[in-house]
């Protein structure tokens, strides 16, 4: 009697374990990248290579974290890609060119005011998402998948498809200092790197100790319980389309200062790399569930991987096999730990009834 | 323990399950249960929610395998693999929740997966025929050519039917099919029950409404804690012997009523209406109020209105018309949220569908909805919520191991009780309960009446939806009964009976309304 008992607490406590490190995998998976990469590409551990990879997650991280509290509430932004596109252009041409006011004058922003100017562009594009969503009642794939279209087909528009070149901008304008927010550093560290920080903490705040961020849950694992409970649910379904616009905005700025260059195509396919990012840090396509934590792994995951395969001189055929195979193995595990989730509470069930 | 079946003709038995048992992981669903199925006949099986009713059925038709025990189909012991092993030896089953395909043809369904092929192409000339035949057997009125979509619950429970019947079912299993119909469809339903049971087809009916078994059935078989508790001749048996075999003795527990006394008005719904989309009134001009501290029960057959008039009253329907005021002021918030506010709350009727998020934590479902009142500013500071959360759980003696696992690991009463502690951290004055009771067992009903009884000698104001007799006559201070769209009736305690009721329930239902009450009130 007492070897069964035994027995069944180790394997209880197996199943703890188990639990525990497909709970951890994605961090599991990211230290597994680091140390294979340390050793199987030269200088991937130098701090040089450690910046400059930083600041390619980053870019990721930012549409990723908008992306992750839009699939929470189950929905989708497809048109983050082009409006980081969009944001990028607006940009160059408020340096380049300012506004023209048509009666002789052209107006010039200084450069904060156009950092505010283009959060605003990039809320305001996630605003009409959210608005086609809720008022319109198009469903989120549709309407982000026209929006993708509609911001790329402007950011095309703004210069007729050239590139704005050159963006330092003239100290007699106002407009110098672009360049600070993509290479400019504080602390050893990249400026746009801080304000990722910045920005994740905020998010994983807002998810964790916000009604606003369990709303957002709510809203994604049951909409009509969650209104029924009161919550409003258009409302908190137009703050994460426009939250995610506004990662995209900093996602176009941060490229183009880092690159003094606009170009319309910036951002293409950015948005498939953000969904892989959250699914791959644990968030359900389903909805309901999701960390920011987990989605900052998992761009780190991807991001890591990418930059790795590239120093090893794999080509970027074999890139996106690996790639792809990665995000669904990282589904599949993840099935594998709800299913082992749901036995163990289950388990405890039994034991309280 | 067993009463004995009522040795009579033998030979008309097809079905016999001998002593089986199911295990589900940790469970017993179903204890060394003995079952016949008779021929031309309805089989009724009753019991409280989770007596095992439904994985008793499910045996029979093949969703599972008994662990222990035998079934004799027609004499000869059988194994079914799985349902359509069943299906090819003649038994059929509709389910509780139903399994059509919404965005095909009623003749499409009826057909699925054995549709009619030929030259490589489906004939659906053919099966549009056939289905067409059988829907006038069946006596429904329903085009074949219809999507199952377009077509009212109640007739799509008759598709479903008819699916099983298509098939040549001998053995015909329903498990609730009337708890979503509306009382015309319910006697279209029991005129197909008896043209089939003439037809010598054995119908095995699971409902949990006591009255219709007593109208339908033949043979009646009871379950309690998955044992069989009892097996007669319908008539033989009258509904004391059927709750006594059900919870093991005469009463539910309903606790007593205390003896506070109400307060003045609390809540007040004047010329409430809501019309449908199929034209007329879903809620027909219904004013009603309730006092704080009373318990107001709202009883009606299914579609009376009376689920549509408490989401009226709490906002869910934007169309609605009619003034609600709390305490004596007028509530001029238009939506849900606003409402809550205002002290309103809302036990919905369908826990899953409208009253949990499955996914998140007990603690997660207890706070959605007061969460704004947790925060300070933009924080919801975590000492604060877990000892509210800790807090409901004790009062409500909520049964978890840690208030952190998900919701859906809880039992069904539990999990009531988890929604009923959401609407109370609302701080609300006024609850609106929809069939409170509906899917817990009877010990976790007996708490939710025990909770009902203390919220209102709080001086909360509810007001409770009920298709249960016993229930509102036993707790209600105050019995408003529906038909229709319409109140019908407004009855204190002291004068309210069992015959009263129900015939207010039925007016304006013609005349099967009509039949039932009397049979109910023989």
């Amino acid at each position: 009697m007492s070897a069964a008992v035994d027995s069944r607490a180790a394997s209880s406590a197996r199943t703890s374990l188990t639990l525990n490190l497909l709970r951890l995998r994605t961090f599991i998976a990211l230290f597994a990248v680091v140390i294979y990469f340390s050793f199987a590409a030269p200088n991937f551990l130098t701090a040089a290579n450690i910046v400059l990879m930083s600041k390619h997650v980053a870019q990721n991280a930012f549409l990723a974290i908008g992306m992750t509290f839009v699939i929470v509430t189950g929905g989708i932004d497809l048109s983050v890609g082009s409006i980081v596109g969009l944001c990028a252009m607006v940009a160059g041409g408020l340096i380049l060119h300012g506004v023209d006011l048509h009666n002789g004058y052209t107006l010039f922003f200084s450069i904060p005011e156009i950092m505010v100017i283009i959060l605003v562009l990039g809320v305001l594009v996630g605003l009409i998402n959210g608005l086609l969503i809720t008022w319109l009642n198009v469903a989120p794939f549709i309407a982000t998948l026209g929006s993708l279209y509609v911001a790329r087909g402007a950011a095309l528009l703004v210069s007729d498809g050239a590139t704005f070149p050159n963006l330092e901008g003239s100290a007699a304008l106002g407009t110098t200092g672009y360049a600070f927010l993509g290479a400019g550093t504080i602390f050893y560290l990249p400026a746009s790197i801080w304000l990722l920080i910045l920005v994740a903490l905020a998010a994983a705040y807002l998810a964790r100790w916000t009604p606003l961020g369990r709303h957002i849950f709510a809203v994604g694992g049951n909409e009509r319980a969650a209104a029924l409970s009161g919550i409003r649910v258009n409302r908190v379904k137009l703050f994460v389309y426009m939250f995610s616009g506004a990662c995209a905005a900093i996602v176009g700025l941060i490229i183009s200062s880092e690159l003094l260059a606009a170009h319309p195509a910036t951002g293409t396919t950015f948005e498939l790399n953000a969904i892989a990012a959250a699914v791959l840090g644990g968030t359900s396509m389903s909805g309901g569930r999701g960390t920011i934590g987990g989605t900052i792994i998992g761009a780190f995951v991807i991001g890591i991987l990418s930059d790795g395969l590239v120093m090893m001189g794999v080509s970027s055929f074999w890139q996106m096999v690996i790639k792809g195979v990665v995000i669904i193995a990282a589904v599949v595990v993840d099935q594998a730990q709800r299913k082992l989730q749901q036995r163990v509470a289950l388990q405890q069930m039994a034991q309280l009834a | 323990m067993t009463e004995a079946a009522t040795p009579s003709d033998d030979s008309d038995i097809v079905l016999r399950l001998e002593g089986v048992t199911k295990v589900y992981s940790g469970t017993v669903a179903v204890k060394n249960a003995d079952f016949v199925v008779r021929r031309g006949a309805v089989n009724v099986l009753v019991g409280e929610n989770g007596a095992g009713k439904s994985t008793l059925v499910k045996m029979i038709a093949g969703v599972e395998g008994p662990t222990a025990g035998r079934i004799l189909l027609d004499g000869e012991p059988v194994v079914f693999s799985d349902t359509a092993d069943a299906m090819a030896h003649g038994i059929g089953m509709v389910f509780q929740e139903l399994n059509l395909f919404g965005n095909l043809s009623v003749a499409e369904n009826v057909f699925a997966s054995r549709e009619i092929v030929r030259h490589g192409r489906i004939d659906h000339a053919e099966q549009e025929r056939q289905t067409e035949a059988l829907m006038e057997r069946l006596q429904t009125g329903v085009d074949p050519r219809a999507m199952v979509d377009d077509l009212m619950i109640g007739q799509q429970q008759l598709v479903e039917i008819a699916k099983a019947v298509a098939r040549n079912a001998r053995i015909l299993i329903m498990d609730e099919p009337t708890s979503a119909l509306s009382a015309p469809e319910v006697e279209i339903l029991f005129r197909v029950i008896a043209d089939l049971k003439a037809k010598g087809v054995a119908i095995v009916y699971i409902s949990h409404r006591l009255e219709e078994l007593m109208r339908i059935g033949d043979y009646i078989t009871v379950l309690r804690d998955g044992r069989v508790t009892g097996a007669k001749r319908m008539a033989e048996v009258d509904l004391h012997w059927i709750v006594r075999q059900m919870i093991g003795s005469d009463a539910k527990d309903f606790s007593t009523p205390g003896d506070h006394t109400f307060g003045g008005e609390i809540l007040r719904a004047e010329d409430v209406s809501l019309t449908r989309i199929t034209g007329g009134y879903a809620v027909d001009h219904v004013s009603l109020s309730v006092r704080a501290g009373e318990i107001v029960g709202l009883y009606g057959l299914m579609g009376a209105g009376r689920s549509e008039l408490l989401e009226c009253v709490m906002g869910r329907h934007p169309t609605a018309k009619g003034r609600i005021f709390i305490a004596g002021r007028p509530v001029r918030e238009r939506d849900v949220g606003g409402r809550i506010a205002r002290g309103l709350a809302l036990i919905p009727e369908d826990r899953q569908r409208d009253g949990l998020v499955s996914i998140l934590s007990v603690a997660e479902n207890l706070t959605m909805a007061s969460l704004t009142k947790l925060a300070k500013g933009f924080h919801v500071p975590a000492r604060a919520e877990a000892e509210q959360v800790k807090k409901e759980v004790r009062d409500l003696s909520i049964k978890v191991a840690d208030p952190k696992l998900p919701v859906s690991s809880l039992s069904g009463g539990n999990q009531q009780k988890v929604v009923i502690g959401k609407a109370l951290m609302t701080t609300p004055q006024v609850l609106l309960m929809d069939e409170p009771s509906r899917g817990i067992d009877i010990g976790a009903k007996a708490d939710v009446f025990r909770i009902m009884r203390s919220l209102a000698a709080q001086g909360i104001g509810i007001l409770f939806v009920t298709s249960d007799l016993d229930e509102v006559l036993a707790l209600s201070d105050r019995i408003a009964v529906m038909s229709q769209g319409r109140l019908t009736a407004l009855l204190d305690r002291s004068e309210a009976t069992e015959a009263k009721i129900v015939a207010a329930s039925s007016i304006g239902h013609g005349s099967a309304a009509a039949r039932q009450h009397k049979e109910l009130t023989a």
